[in-house]
């Protein structure tokens, strides 16, 4: 009877275990992205690295300032948003409010391919399409710019708002809309003017959820913004993201210079932790 | 009054909303038709049977992708097997175990956090965590992936562990078995289709993942067997294409990569959606 | 006749909501007992604390003294699986597991430690002969159990739960989601049960109460309101309340 109670003991505290590690994996990345992005913050200057504008890891006289970085992953994700936001949305509305089952269980499932599709695949047609497109339309030397990368990161940022308001649609109990069309209002009205704004706080969390994939993706970016440490003063300019300043000198560097890479990283770790507080504010009230 | 129709201000209104919405959908689903083609038609030509079944020669100034499909093979594999007992121990924890409701909370935030975090810091985190330990190697990149895949696992099985209905529990404990035998008697049985569901999230999120492996496996084309293939460096479908666009312009073979991706991104939300309507079927009878 | 149950000064709190008040009750051995009342009034919770199965709501709080056969069942020493084991349990809803019907019934002696074929075949058959569903499965014992239909899956778990061998019954309601018939043959066979076993049931149902049992209990806010011979508590209740809730002026 003991030796029973004793094993349940022991399987509850594996289990406790179980459930602890994705505990510890949050902890750890913390800490190593804190221990390892420290060092060469303290030797630059918070100040000079975040807000210094030129970026020269391996010139003679070395400069280590993210501003350029930090400024094009904000421009890229705010293009991304103010490009992907308003058609994802719409379509939402349409699949949610507007289609018959068929066409919206077809649609559907083309969003989850957009959503599967792995992001070097959107960079490789990114690079082939897009990138030459922007050359010859805007008669630019060099079509691999802000531009392309705020273009591609639209595209991928659309599964991730469709699929979440389409979710915050369907929940919308049908009793608020019978009401608005008893009262004579469109089919069109009742929808914009009761369904959306009951659904506002899961339309907010997609939106915030496309802020975080957009400002976290690196490689499709890569293969289409150019990589060149530029301000981003134009949308023809090659830029260089926060995501691809990392990736991008990772396999070469060494000394101060791969130091300043982790301190990067952890600027985006910050900047992802304050959009995933963002994100769960709005899915808690969501919940309610 | 009935025939009089709404006023002209509301009727420009619900066209322009209409048109809008119709512009957005037929953007939308043209944006997939347009890149599913265009990828399969560049990509299929570049497809043969001499591409994916030999390494790559610079003798012969030849280009395979079998290392890379064996390699990927691995690393799925290798994740799999070390996140799945993890994922499923964590959601029976917090389903069935866990009284402590504050406990619950924080493993439940933590998993939201991983989820968020971008892949190209958990390729930096890994790097330091794997590869500095274990070198660059298919290991550290799967080890990586688990990290990474931890929170599909857990969210899949949980909501599915959550329909397991209260009675069987209630039926089981009421003859006497204890917690242990309960649990994996009547409630594990009944969370296979969400263990099925996450492994093929996971799968499709391995395939298409590249910026957390590439350095913490590498980007090798090496032809290796299982157990030495995971203790040495090896670049994956996604981190090949990659490398063959980026590095060394070789589009045709990106493309054939590509057109195998996006075909097996098919495969794998089909067969998702499979499992989930069988299950679905099932529990309504 | 000995009483095999013996219950005082109990309370139970779920957080800070009473749900029963100082209940005292004997129940006898080898008899049915039978809990009445209007929903809610804590009828099925006493039920569930009788084998501990409250044990699995976090929140719940127990005072006062529950004896079966002079132990203690809130006692360190004693293992609730024992206890459960002893103290079978019959759900409102027929609730058998995604299985078998063989390893429905065997599911308990398997976890009781027996795992030899033929014994196992043995208890199931008799377990399946006492709750009288044996000519209808004993073809198809290796089927599903989730294809019966409600009366046959209820008197299934019936059989799931003798098959422990279990001294108590508590039954919760068992017929409220079942047709007129199979009502009637859980009744008869609650009533043969009865020999070997004693039975405490929930039911809502009044002429159940009367038809198949010995003992009545009435419920009422969380409070045992009158205990005694079903005949005796039907024909001349000593309290008003029971005399307005029988003869139907409330609940």
């Amino acid at each position: 009877m003991h030796k029973e109670r004793v094993k349940e003991k022991i399987i509850h505290g594996i289990f406790l275990l179980l459930g602890l590690v994705t505990v510890g994996c949050v902890l750890l990345i913390t800490i190593y992205l804190i221990l390892s992005g420290i060092p060469a913050i303290r030797e630059i200057g918070l100040i000079k690295f975040l807000f210094g504008k030129e970026w020269a890891s391996t010139a003679a006289e070395a400069k280590f300032g993210i501003l350029p970085f930090i400024l094009t992953s904000i421009y890229g994700t705010a293009g991304a948003i103010i490009l992907g936001v308003p058609v994802g949305f719409m379509t939402a509305v349409y699949l949610s409010k507007m289609t018959s089952p068929k066409i919206k269980e077809i649609m559907q499932a083309a969003v989850s391919l957009l959503a599967g599709i792995p992001s070097v695949v959107y960079g490789l047609v990114g690079m082939l399409v897009l990138v030459p497109g922007i050359r010859k339309m805007f008669h630019v030397p060099d079509g691999a710019s802000l531009l392309a990368a705020i273009v591609v990161l639209a595209i991928m940022i659309l599964p991730s708002i469709i699929k979440m308001s389409v979710t915050a649609l369907d929940s919308v109990p049908k009793e608020y809309e019978d009401a608005s069309l008893a009262l004579g209002a469109t089919p069109v009205e009742t929808y914009f003017k009761v369904s959306v704004p009951a659904a506002k706080s899961g339309i907010a969390a997609s939106v915030v959820l496309g802020v975080g994939r957009a400002i976290g993706e690196a490689m499709a970016v890569m293969m289409v913004a150019g990589n060149v440490p530029n301000m981003p003063d134009s949308l023809f300019q090659s830029v260089r993201f926060l995501t691809t300043a990392v990736s991008s000198e990772m396999a070469y560097s060494s000394g101060l210079q791969r130091q300043a890479l982790f301190s990067i990283a952890l600027v985006l770790f910050l900047f992802i932790m304050l959009i995933n507080a963002t994100l769960n504010f709005f899915l808690k009230r969501e919940k309610e | 009054m009935l025939n009089k129709s709404v006023s002209k201000k509301r009727k420009y209104y619900e066209l322009a909303v209409k048109t809008m919405m119709s512009i957005s959908a037929i953007v939308t689903t043209s944006l997939v038709v347009f890149l599913f083609l265009y990828v399969i038609v560049k990509g299929i030509p570049n497809i043969s049977w001499e591409l994916i079944s030999t390494k790559p020669s610079y003798l012969s100034e030849r280009i395979g992708i079998l290392p890379d499909i064996l390699n990927t093979v691995y690393i799925v594999i290798a994740t799999l097997l070390i996140v799945l007992p993890l994922g499923v121990g964590a959601a029976i924890y917090l389903t069935e175990y866990a009284t402590n409701k504050s406990m619950v909370m924080v493993i439940e935030y933590a998993a939201e956090t991983l989820s968020g975090i971008p892949s190209i810091i958990y390729g930096l985190v890994g790097m330091l965590l794997f590869s500095n330990s274990m070198g660059t190697c298919i290991m550290a990149g799967a080890l990586t992936l688990v990290i990474m895949n931890l929170p599909t696992i857990m969210r899949t099985t949980q909501e599915s562990l959550k329909t397991v209905p209260q009675s069987y529990r209630e039926g089981a404990f009421g003859l006497g078995a204890g917690k242990w035998r309960v649990v994996r008697t009547v409630v594990l049985p009944g969370c296979v289709d969400g263990v099925i569901t996450g492994c093929i999230l996971s799968v499709g999120r391995i395939l298409g993942e590249s910026a957390a492996l590439l350095f913490t496996a590498g980007f090798a084309h090496a032809l290796n067997g299982f157990a030495e293939g995971l203790t040495s460096p090896g670049a994956t479908l996604t981190v090949a294409l990659y490398v063959y666009a980026k590095e060394q312009g070789e589009f045709g073979v990106a493309f054939a990569i590509a057109a195998i991706l996006m075909l097996l991104t098919l495969l794998i939300n089909y067969a998702a959606s499979c499992v989930q309507r069988y299950y679905e079927k099932r529990r309504s009878v | 006749m000995s009483n095999i149950i013996s219950v005082k000064d109990m309370c139970l709190w779920y957080g800070e909501h009473q749900a029963l008040t100082n209940v005292n009750i004997d129940i006898p051995g080898n008899s049915i007992t039978a809990f009445i009342g209007p929903s809610g009034c804590g009828k099925s919770t006493f039920l569930k604390t009788l084998n501990r199965m409250n044990d699995l709501i976090p929140s719940v709080k127990i005072t006062g003294d529950v004896k079966y056969n002079e132990v203690d069942i809130f006692s360190k020493d004693i293992d609730v699986n024992q206890l459960r084991k002893e103290i079978g349990m019959v759900f409102q809803k027929p609730n058998p597991f995604p299985m078998s019907i063989y390893d429905n019934i065997a599911y308990g002696p398997r976890t009781h430690g027996i795992t030899k074929k033929v014994q196992l075949d043995e208890i199931v058959e008799n377990a399946l002969k006492d709750a009288s569903i044996w000519d209808e499965v004993k073809d198809r014992l290796k089927k599903n159990a989730l294809g019966l239909s409600g009366g046959q899956q209820q008197r299934l778990c019936i059989a799931r739960a003798l098959a422990v061998q279990p001294k108590v019954l508590l039954m919760d309601e068992p017929t409220s989601a079942l047709d007129p018939i199979s009502t009637s043959r859980i009744e008869e066979l609650v009533m043969e049960l009865k020999e070997k076993y004693t039975i405490v049931m929930v039911t809502h149902n009044m002429q159940q109460a009367v038809r198949v049992s010995d003992y009545t209990a009435f419920f009422l806010l969380g409070e045992l309101v009158e205990f005694g011979k079903t005949d005796e508590v039907f024909s001349e209740p000593n309290d008003k309340r029971t005399e307005d809730y029988i003869t139907g002026r409330f609940g």
